[in-house]
Formats: C-alpha cells, sequence, structure tokens
C-alpha cells in the first residue's frame, strides 16, 4: 500500500506533468502564427524604427550615422543657410487634417453601417448570406480600380455633373473631384463593409426578445435602441471603429487619386518620403508618430472601456 | 351585458390571428376567440404547444397585431397601440433580462421609461425586490444568477411598473420540478399580494389547476373550455378536454334519455346510470363517450354491489399509489386508481376478476 502522502505527491507530480505537455502543445500550436508576426510584424517595424534615427542617402536608403534630425524636422523648420530651426506647424497640419478625415471617414461609416448590418441581422437567415456576399463583393475588385471608377462618377464630366446638368438642376458642374468632401466619400466607399462585417457579428447575437422586453417595459424605439442595441452591440461597434479608422489615418491612393494631392495626408507624406523626396528617416519618423499615435488612443479606449466593466456582453 | 364588459380586465372578441395572406393558405392560429377575463383573477391558457395560447398572449401584449376581431382592456380598445403604450407586462419564458444592466437597473428600466422621478423609483424598486425576495442581490449582473433566481427578478421587473394585467409565457417551464413547484406557490402569493390580473400560459395541466381560478383550455387556435379548475377537471365538455388533463377513462355508451343538464346512459360494459351533459348536447347523437376518472373507481367484493367488472392486466406502482388496468368484457380497458395506504393493500394481483364500483356523479358525457 501506498502511503497517502506519497500518492498525493506522485498524483500531483502526474498533473504537473500533463500541465507541461498541454503547455507545451499550444506553443507548438501557436508557433506559425508567432513566426509570422515576427517576420512580416516585428521585423520590418524594427528596420522602421532603427531607420529612423538615421541620416537620409542622397539617392534614397540610409547612411549609417545616428541622427533625431527627422523627429526634429516634424516640428522645425531648418533654413537652407544657416540651419538655425524655426517652429513649423506644416506637418502638425497635416497629422490635424488626416485625423480630422479619418474621424469622419470613421462617424460616417457608422452612421451608414449600422443600419445596414440592423438590416442585415433581422432577415432571415438565409437571405442573411446573400446580403453579406453583396458587402464583400467591392473585395473582388483592386482598391485602385475602384478608386478610378469614383474619379470616373465624381469628376466634372462624370455621371452625377452630367445627369444633374441633364435635369436642369445645374448650369454648370459641381466641383466634386479633388476635395475633401471627394477623398471623405472615398474613404467611406472603401472602409464601410469593415464596419459593417463586425457591428453584424454583434448584432446577430443579439437576443432579440430582449428588443420586445424594452418595448414591453415602455421604451420606445428610439429608447430601445439606446438602452438595448447600442449597449449590446459595442463590441461590434468599437470593432468597426478602429478597423476603419486606423486604415483611413494612413490611406493614400484615395486621398492622391480624389484629393489630386492638393491637400496631402499622412499615407501620401509618408508615401512621398519614400519617393520624390528620398528621405527615409522622415518617413520611417512620420509612420512610428502616426503608429505611436493610434497605440495611445487604443489604449484610452482599453482603460475607458475597463472602468464602465469592460466591453459589454456580446 | 355593457356593465359586465366594463368590468373585465380582458375582453377579448371574435379575435382571430391568422399568419400569411388568407384562411386557406395561411395558417390560423387563433380561430375567432372570445374571452373574458376578470380583474385580479389568476387566468391560466392550457393547451399543447401551437395551441394559439401564446399568439393570444402577444396579442394582448401588443407584439402581434389580431387579424379579425378586437381586445379590449378595463373597456379601453388596444387597437393599433404599440406595447410600450399598454399598461401590461410581459414575465418572458426565457425571461429576457438585459444582459448590461445589474438586477436593480433591470427592474428600474420600466419605471425610467415612463418618466418617472429618480425619487419615485428607488422605493418601487426596493419593494418589489422584496415581494420576490432579492434585496441582497441588487447590484449583482443578471447573468450571475441562477435560474430561480432570474425568474425572481424578470417577475420583479414586469410587477414594478404596476401593470393592470401580468402576461406570463410559461415562466416555470425551464425550472428544474422542486423550484417550479416553490414559484407555483409564490405566484399565487404574488398574484393575492398584488392584486393585479394574471394571464399565464402554459403546457401543463397540474400547474394550471394548481394555480389558477379559471383556466381556458385550446387546441388548435380555439378554446375549447374555460372554468375553475374543479369544472375543467370532474366536467371536461370535450374529450380532448378529458384527455388532456389528468388521466381518464373514456367508454363507450348509448344515451337513453336526457333531463336538461343530465342524461341516463348505457355504458356497452353494461352499466346503466347517471352522467352529465356537455353544455353543446344538442348536436350529440345517442352514441357518446363518457369519461370517468380513474381515482373516481373503486375495488368492492362482490358482484351484487358492482357496476362493472374485468380481469387486472398490469399493475403500477408511482410511490403514493397504485395503477390497475382492468380490461372488461366488452373489450375496452379501465384504469383505477388506488392511494397507497400502507401493507394491507396488495389483494390485487395480475390475472385477479375483480368487481368495480363508480362513484356517484363522476361520469360525463364528452362531446368531440
Amino acid at each position: 500500500m501506498i502511503e497517502p502522502a506519497a500518492a498525493s505527491t506522485q498524483l500531483s507530480t502526474a498533473v504537473i506533468a500533463e500541465e507541461k505537455r498541454l503547455r507545451n502543445t499550444r506553443y507548438g500550436l501557436l508557433a506559425p502564427g508567432i513566426l509570422t508576426i515576427f517576420i512580416i510584424g516585428i521585423m520590418p517595424l524594427s528596420i522602421v524604427l532603427v531607420y529612423s534615427f538615421l541620416k537620409p542617402g542622397d539617392f534614397g536608403g540610409v547612411t549609417w550615422e545616428l541622427s533625431f534630425k527627422a523627429y526634429v524636422q516634424l516640428l522645425f523648420e531648418e533654413d537652407i543657410f544657416d540651419e538655425t530651426l524655426s517652429f513649423t506647424t506644416d506637418y502638425l497640419e497635416i497629422f490635424f487634417r488626416s485625423v480630422s478625415l479619418g474621424l469622419f471617414t470613421t462617424i460616417a461609416c457608422l452612421l451608414v453601417g449600422f443600419p445596414t448590418a440592423y438590416f442585415i441581422a433581422t432577415q432571415p437567415p438565409a437571405r442573411r448570406n446573400a446580403w453579406l456576399f453583396l458587402i464583400t463583393i467591392p473585395f473582388w475588385t483592386n482598391l485602385l480600380i475602384r478608386t478610378y471608377a469614383m474619379l470616373l462618377i465624381l469628376r466634372d464630366q462624370g455621371v452625377i455633373n452630367l445627369s444633374l446638368i441633364e435635369i436642369g438642376l445645374i448650369d454648370r458642374a459641381l466641383p466634386l473631384l479633388y476635395t475633401d468632401f471627394a477623398v471623405g466619400l472615398g474613404l467611406v466607399y472603401a472602409y464601410l463593409p469593415f464596419m459593417v462585417l463586425p457591428i453584424f457579428a454583434s448584432l446577430e447575437k443579439l437576443d432579440f426578445r430582449l428588443v420586445e422586453a424594452g418595448y414591453d417595459l415602455y421604451a420606445t424605439r428610439f429608447k430601445v435602441l439606446k438602452r438595448i442595441i447600442i449597449p449590446l452591440s459595442k463590441p461590434g461597434i468599437a470593432a468597426g471603429c478602429i478597423l476603419v479608422l486606423i486604415p483611413s489615418l494612413g490611406a493614400f491612393i484615395t486621398p492622391a487619386l480624389l484629393g489630386g494631392g492638393k491637400s496631402l495626408m499622412i499615407g501620401n507624406l509618408i508615401n512621398l518620403q519614400f519617393g520624390q523626396a528620398r528621405n527615409w528617416p522622415f518617413g520611417s519618423a512620420i509612420a512610428l508618430v502616426l503608429m505611436v499615435l493610434v497605440m495611445l488612443s487604443l489604449l484610452a479606449y482599453l482603460r475607458y472601456g475597463a472602468r464602465r466593466g469592460g466591453p459589454a456582453h456580446g | 351585458m355593457p356593465e359586465q364588459t366594463a368590468e373585465a380586465a380582458i375582453d377579448v372578441r371574435n379575435t382571430s390571428k391568422i399568419y400569411g395572406r388568407d384562411r386557406e393558405t395561411g395558417v390560423v392560429a387563433l380561430d375567432q376567440v372570445s374571452l373574458a377575463i376578470r380583474d385580479n383573477e389568476f387566468f391560466t391558457l392550457l393547451g399543447p404547444s401551437g395551441c394559439g395560447k401564446t399568439t393570444l398572449l402577444r396579442l394582448i401584449a401588443g407584439f402581434e397585431q389580431p387579424t379579425e376581431g378586437e381586445i379590449l382592456l378595463f373597456g379601453e380598445h388596444l387597437e393599433g397601440l404599440p406595447p410600450y403604450k399598454r399598461p401590461v407586462n410581459t414575465v418572458f419564458q426565457h425571461y429576457a433580462l438585459f444582459p448590461h444592466m445589474t438586477v436593480a437597473e433591470n427592474i428600474s428600466f420600466g419605471l425610467e421609461m415612463l418618466e418617472k422621478p429618480a425619487a419615485e423609483i428607488k422605493p418601487v424598486v426596493d419593494e418589489v425586490l422584496g415581494l420576490v425576495q432579492m434585496q441582497d442581490l441588487a447590484e449583482r449582473k443578471t447573468d450571475q444568477l441562477s435560474g430561480g433566481q432570474q425568474q425572481r427578478v424578470a417577475l420583479a421587473r414586469a410587477l414594478a411598473p404596476r401593470p393592470k394585467v401580468l402576461l406570463l409565457d410559461e415562466p416555470l417551464s425551464a425550472l428544474d420540478f422542486k423550484l417550479r413547484k416553490e414559484m407555483q406557490v409564490e405566484l399565487k402569493r404574488l398574484q393575492h399580494e398584488t392584486g393585479i390580473t394574471f394571464i399565464f400560459v402554459t403546457h401543463d395541466q397540474e400547474e394550471a389547476l394548481a394555480m389558477s381560478d379559471r383556466v381556458a383550455v385550446m387546441r388548435d387556435g380555439l378554446i375549447l373550455q374555460v372554468g375553475d379548475p374543479n369544472e375543467i377537471y370532474d366536467r371536461p365538455a370535450k374529450r380532448f378536454v378529458a384527455d388532456f388533463i389528468g388521466d381518464i377513462n373514456i367508454l363507450r355508451a348509448r344515451i337513453q334519455n336526457r333531463d336538461g343538464t343530465r342524461a341516463r346512459v348505457k355504458l356497452e360494459a353494461g352499466y346503466e346510470g347517471e352522467a352529465g351533459l356537455p353544455t353543446d348536447s344538442q348536436d350529440l347523437g345517442d352514441e357518446v363517450s363518457v369519461a370517468i376518472r380513474p381515482e373516481q373507481l373503486s375495488f368492492v367484493g362482490g358482484a351484487i354491489e358492482a357496476d362493472l367488472s374485468g380481469s387486472i392486466q398490469h399493475v403500477s406502482y408511482f410511490g403514493s399509489g397504485f395503477d390497475y388496468e382492468i380490461l372488461m368484457p366488452s373489450g375496452e380497458t379501465l384504469t383505477l386508481q388506488l392511494q397507497n395506504r400502507g401493507a394491507d393493500q396488495h389483494d390485487y394481483a395480475i390475472g385477479d376478476e375483480v368487481h368495480i364500483a363508480i362513484g356517484s356523479n363522476s361520469m360525463q358525457i364528452l362531446s368531440d
């Protein structure tokens, strides 16, 4: 007979061995994911980080000399002749413009996307899939081509202007193209599916009996939306906003084509530094600052969410 | 008549609900139902699934609109009123508690929507929490509650705005047996204490008999019989009602002569005696079905006192009693139920020839 104490030691050794085996299995399963993130995420990011602290090469690339000039350049302008620094808001304006446009895009996507997602979620299951399929159709075509299509619609001889002139509402073409409006519209068009899909996923899980319970307890349609549907789909709304805001902050095809390069966005600025301007360290620095800003706002959101008792149930 | 309708808490008049385009191609969930539910009554809609009981409840709550007919609440027409404008609350089958709110927030929701001042809401919330004995859990999230506790919160939430009528849609079906028994007593107590009219939907006949002041038995969108539990159990009007509620023996018989509400019948199994007639007896021919509850039958010693006789085919024991299945010479089988009174009772076994007496006033003629 084994002593009880010995038996329990034996048992706990077995339990520990089993846990270790399970842990190893888990790491084994995670390995491809970790490797991918490392190769296509962390490594390029490290290169960008290193480059931002170097000097630009004459024909692009970098020269291996430590320099903080790329970051200084964001806020200060260097005089060409005497190398003195003076404060400039040029790049801050670009940041501000990009953030405003990003926020506008997010809000517009939310206003259009939420009702769309709600509509799809309340369809019978068979028809839901058809609607979701339609939502994903734009993904079949390259963003560049879709943006050119938008350009054809908005230009002076485009569908909108020509038909408005035809029915006599206007005499001359409206200046639609190459405006902030055009850029906003293009961004909303490009990122709308990223808003619709996560909100749909949240609403699909929503128990519509709760909506009935709301009506039963004297809540009008608007109150039910505000007090029940929106709080319960908050995880989807948050995910959608993040998925739209982040890429629209860094977008460069849409602003370049539909904004006509008149008003620079961060994405275009970065693109420019790696292209014509041949200032890779500056481009890297802008990219990193943008990333840090996004991460800080996400952290702020998470802390706000945590204080409010965590993202709502979904 | 007009005074009477004004008094009814809920007055359903010739109401139908048809899903689909029309009567022929669609589904008739409710078929020209008329029903008056009195104020301060515990009223139960009883029937198998698909009988229309939940549809009727949803029509009263306002989640669905009737295809034909009208529904009045204390004399007022409900037509076209959305659920949030009806002074009626529902306890849902799966509770439908708001998962993003605490118990107290769930309960105050209705009052907030009615735009009651906060100072008025707080005491009401405390009061209903006390009523369902949940004071200690007011700040819990609803997903941290057991099924029974969620049930109580759902009740409290529906009672807090003081509805004129409380609708309960099979609220006990998700609870286990013991808890269900407890909640039956609790519901009855709550109805008594609040004085609110309760309309309770269930497919459980025992539940219906135990709790209700009156019961409506439904099938296929029709109300077959309305009455107090005694009436429904002892004098079922229709074969379906008799069959659905409790165990029952249904025997073939022939009417000898009729006299108002009663008739003299001769059972095919031999016995001749008095039986109750259903209200729609004028449509009945002379060949009828007669119902006798198993507990109304008893064994007697000799053939002289016996009304029926036969041989025992099967005995089943269920703790508080025994069911004896007896085959009679007519070819019909009869179930006789005896209470378990202890060890002196095992005189009857399979194969025994037995004599049976029918209790007085226990035969009821059924219409189909």
